[in-house]
């Protein structure tokens, strides 16, 4: 180790894996929607994007987990993004590009990506 | 990456209840079901419940399972890891309510707490440097060599108000600025305390199984500010799984250069090695300890010189305990102020305590000076078990004294628990309920000094066998009157002529138990009874006839045969058969029988 920057550079990349293993109130949460009809229509790959994402960004506050079936079996894979304080947004017919712009806009940038949610579908 | 950790207390306690079974269990199952890149899981220290081992912790839902079997993993992975629903009926139950899943920071047990020398345990994989360097570590190290001054540093911790946290209470910059003449012109030594030897403590082993490299970073500091090249880490053979991950973790740290020459390009060198104690308690005393690290037998020495004059083969050294250099860095990093801000007027920063005995959540804690004994036990602690009245707690091990209910609201730090007898020590806490005998109490702790005397010194190697003696005496209800006197001038003698800290303090015991439970002992000598029901030989079971059955169950377990009668009749104990073992007295389903 010779230098203040080398041992910065290690801590940032290992921020986000021990970041992950804190509890926080007003943590945001991100729910992935993991029942037998999520799963087969691809939740997965969801799941696991937006959570890499997540610990690359180093958003702290933000905890990406699973569910089960919510009863939109159609529309899935579902993610819901609840903020304290806030309306619960659901997005539907989910994959990983479009988890990784909810990522961008909504958790990083406060910015809900209307065109995904249930409310932008024609139910 | 991960989306879910998995953490698992690798620490002794849950060890020993089987967490490394159940970490092999959930890889094996976490593989069955194709979640290996998914989940992790982590061998971490100590959580602090050790109550409620083994524990598990999964994040990000940061759900507490307790009391975690092997046969619980596969309902584990395949409900909460593949499916994402919390298996309830295996939380802690405290976290559980009506309204859903309640924060771990919010139970009793953990919401008056705040971590610093445990900041780590419970949250790193110890055997991972990077880990360690992700929350901040050897940052502090790189500040100190890279921006700061050698008295610099010192004054950063004179500043802070730290004291030794063995025991003693001594400032800990005020060692260090002791020891830091003469910088460069000769060998200096930084040694590690880490011979934990008082019953029931295990603080210190809980932060080397947790975050061993938060030890290594302080010692690297304290070098740095003394003008030290060499550490060494004095610690207990018994400790192996500390003694694992400490190597781990130097061997780590010298391959990133952490350790070893020219550490951040400072110029500045340092190494450390570890030595193994055989378990001898008057290896905890300093220069006892350094003599064993030069190759000799465990023996004290008389102070002066000090060891920052003459210490490790005659050179400057600073001794300081394992929780004392868990909190360094963070002084370090968050400044003097910030440290000097916890705690009280004398005693800053907060303290770990292994709490013990007669108590619900027995395990480890971390408070701000200044907490109450209440607080502790009551509120933590989770009060005493089976609704039993709290009688007194045992702090600083074998070198202190009691703590009885009358003093329970004493703002806990260094001066106060002098005031009141005791001492702080290494934060052993033990709790005695209305069934504790504080006699045999008091013969317990100087049993273990008469065995644990190096016996260099008389008034320690002969003066404690005959305290010994009495209170033995005392128990079996052959003691007079003028035993009491004799004791406690005895004990008096003794604390003023020992030669090292182990003698000086092995009276504490009797002394405080003298102090507040003066009663038990003159019940032990003129009523010859034993209050609590503990001494055997002042102790008769008796058979209450009204409400024996006859069922002739404690007959049948009477190891001596001492009990007699009929099927369905009243029965007798034998009282010059009976050995007092007490086995009838837990088998009788009617509460017949009853101690005197």
């Amino acid at each position: 180790m010779k230098s203040l920057e080398e041992l910065k550079a290690i801590r940032e990349k290992m921020q986000g894996q021990v970041g992950f293993r804190s509890e926080d109130a007003d943590q945001t949460r991100v729910v992935v929607g993991m029942a037998t009809c999520g799963i087969a229509s691809g939740a997965r790959p969801v799941l696991t994007t937006m959570s890499d994402a997540v610990q690359k960004k180093g958003l702290q506050n933000v905890i990406v987990t699973q569910t089960g079936c919510i009863g939109l079996c159609q529309y899935e894979p579902i993610v819901e993004v609840m903020e304290p304080g806030k309306e619960k947004v659901t997005y539907v017919k989910m994959d990983s590009e479009k988890a990784l712009e909810v990522v961008e806009q909504h958790l990083i940038r406060g910015q809900v990506v209307a065109k995904y949610t249930l409310s932008s579908t024609n139910l | 990456m991960f989306r879910a950790h998995v953490l698992v207390c690798g620490g002794t306690g849950c060890t020993s209840s089987g967490s490394q079974k159940i970490i092999e269990a959930l890889e094996k199952e976490i593989e069955k079901n194709g979640l290996e890149k998914e989940v992790g899981v982590v061998r971490t220290g100590c959580f602090g419940l050790c109550a409620l081992g083994p524990i598990m912790i999964v994040y990000p839902e940061a759900c507490f399972y307790s009391m975690v079997k092997e046969e619980d993993i596969p309902e584990i992975v395949s409900e909460h890891l593949l499916k994402g629903r919390i298996v309830t009926r295996l939380l802690y139950d405290e976290t559980v309510t009506d309204e859903g899943i309640k924060a771990l920071n919010d139970t009793d047990f953990y919401k008056k707490q705040y971590r610093v020398a445990l900041r780590n345990c419970g949250v790193i994989n110890p055997e991972d440097i990077d880990e360690y360097i992700g929350t901040r570590g050897y940052e502090a190290l790189g500040t100190v060599l890279t921006q700061m001054k050698p008295d610099d540093v010192i004054q950063t911790v004179l500043d802070s108000g730290l004291r030794g946290r063995g025991g003693a209470g001594f400032p800990t910059g005020m060692k260090w600025k002791f020891a830091s003449g003469n910088r460069g012109n000769v060998q200096k030594y930084v040694c590690c305390n880490a011979d934990e030897g008082d019953p029931g403590a295990f603080m210190d082993r809980s932060v080397l199984e947790g975050d061993p490299h938060v030890v290594l970073e302080a010692m690297a500091i304290a070098g740095y500010a003394i003008g030290a090249s060499q550490g060494y880490i004095y610690v207990r053979a018994e400790y192996p799984i500390a003694v694992e991950r400490l190597q781990i973790a130097i061997n780590q740290a010298r391959e990133y250069g952490l350790l070893g020459k020219n550490i951040f390009d400072s110029g500045f060198d340092f190494d450390i090695d570890l030595r193994l104690g055989a378990g001898a308690f008057v290896c905890g005393e300093e220069t006892a300890l350094m003599t064993s690290i030069e190759g000799n037998r465990g023996e004290p020495r008389p102070r002066p010189p000090f060891p920052a004059v003459k210490g490790l083969f005659e050179s400057p050294t600073i001794l300081n305990n394992v929780e004392t250099y868990a909190n360094i860095p963070q002084i370090i990093l968050n400044g003097a102020e910030w440290f000097a801000s916890m705690g009280t007027e004398k005693s800053k920063g907060t303290k770990v305590f292994a709490l013990g005995g007669k108590i619900n959540n027995t395990g480890l804690v971390e408070i701000p000076m200044g907490t109450t004994l209440r607080t502790i036990i009551e509120e933590i602690g989770g009060g005493i078990p089976n609704g039993k009245k709290f009688k007194a707690a045992q702090t600083g091990g074998p070198s202190g004294g009691c703590i009885p209910a009358e003093h329970m609201d004493i703002p806990i730090d260094y001066d106060n628990l002098i005031a009141i007898g005791s001492m702080m020590g290494s934060g052993g806490l033990i709790v005695m309920d209305e069934d504790n005998c504080m006699v045999d109490i008091a013969k317990f702790f100087l049993e273990f000094t008469v065995d644990e005397s190096c016996g260099k010194c008389t008034p320690c190697r002969i003066g404690t066998k005959r305290m010994y003696e009495i209170l033995d005496k005392i128990t079996k209800g052959q003691g007079e009157m003028e035993d009491i006197q004799k004791l406690e001038d005895l004990a008096y003698y003794i604390k003023d002529n020992a030669l090292c800290g182990l003698g000086q303090t092995a009276p504490n015991p009797v002394l405080s138990t003298l102090r507040y439970f003066k009663d038990e002992y003159i019940a032990h000598v003129v009523d010859k009874k034993c209050p609590a029901g503990v001494c055997k030989d002042l102790l008769s079971y008796k058979i209450d006839e009204d409400k024996c059955k006859g069922c002739t169950l404690c007959a049948k377990v009477c190891p001596n045969n001492a009990i007699e009668g009929k099927v369905k009749e009243k029965h007798v104990i034998i009282q010059d058969k009976c050995i007092r073992c007490g086995a009838c007295f837990e088998k009788c389903r009617f509460g017949a029988i009853y101690k005197e």
